[in-house]
């Protein structure tokens, strides 16, 4: 197959979105009762709540001539799966997910440890992370890549 | 500097093929995607234009200006077309989201004149997506 024109003067991402439901509870144990809940109000409610999480992954790399893919969607929803869907879907962020354990579930903390989970996939780079929390409020992160955040 | 995005929808078919696997490595690469007689997508394209707004007009670019373009380089080329065999920017490429995005940029780049193309986001489902940037001065490329 010919290779069409080359990614020169282009860059090209891979964008896919997963779902999943998951509870937490914003509360840091360095804080008094009182300053938890004036910080965090009622996601500080002792019981925790939830969200129907929407992750967005965004990788990059050149497109492959033979496939016309920068990965193979199998291979990338095999890694998410592995690496987050089943970890944290229909979980409480707080008690089941180990990385929580000394941190605040934020999604912006939530964002930072699902890039760091997803940075080893081997066949693309990992550009950043977009999590939806609430149809209202989205997060991303990009790590240390300048690129990541494209503009 | 002002980013502005219009959204069209267009209707199309593909399959992915490539005639140098076996039909084995072409069902296990591609699955689904590889059923001999293609299938279909509602794709939604998001082009953004960067630029600053005139200051007579307020405008980046004029949207009637966007939507002739890309009624003419876009809908009139794919929608409702079967991609593999209907677009001759894409003979000889597997169809895929990554490649069509690719060639809607090359489409649309030269053909903008007010502003600069500054994103293709093309959606083949609502949970699947490409982007297209140009790539920065400094040389920005994905590893």
């Amino acid at each position: 197959m010919s290779s069409g024109a080359r990614d020169g003067g282009m860059k090209i991402e891979l964008g896919r979105r997963y779902r999943f439901a998951a509870s937490h509870r914003l509360h840091n144990p360095g804080l008094s009762e009182e300053e938890n809940f004036r910080l965090y109000g009622k996601c500080n409610n002792p019981y925790g709540h939830g969200h129907n999480y929407v992750l967005e992954v965004l990788v990059s790399g050149a497109v492959d001539p033979a496939t016309g893919m920068i990965a193979n969607l199998a291979e990338l929803d095999g890694f998410v799966d592995r690496e987050i869907l089943e970890p944290f879907d229909h979980k409480s962020l707080n008690e089941d997910v180990d990385s929580f354990r000394g941190t605040v579930p934020t999604t912006e903390n939530l964002c930072v440890e699902i890039f760091r989970r997803l940075k080893p996939f081997p066949k693309a780079k990992l550009e950043r992370v977009r999590i939806q929390e609430t149809s209202n409020n989205s997060f991303e992160y990009a790590g240390d890549n300048p690129e990541g955040f494209e503009g | 500097m002002v980013l502005l995005t219009r959204k069209i929808e267009f209707a199309a078919s593909h399959l992915y093929h490539n005639p140098d696997f076996s039909p084995e490595e072409n069902r296990r690469v591609f699955g689904k995607c590889n059923n001999p007689h293609g299938h279909g997508h509602n794709y939604t394209l998001e082009v953004t234009v960067a630029g600053e707004p005139d200051p007579v007009t307020g405008m980046v670019l004029d949207l009637k200006d966007l939507k002739a373009i890309l009624e003419r380089e876009v809908m009139q080329r794919m929608d409702h077309r079967f991609l593999n065999y209907e677009v001759p920017e894409l003979a000889g490429q597997i169809p895929t989201c990554e490649n069509i995005a690719r060639v809607i940029w090359q489409l649309l780049d030269p053909k903008i004149k007010q502003g600069k193309l500054h994103r293709v986001r093309l959606y083949e489902t609502p949970d699947l997506f490409a982007d297209c940037y140009r790539n920065g001065a400094e040389g920005a490329q994905p590893s």
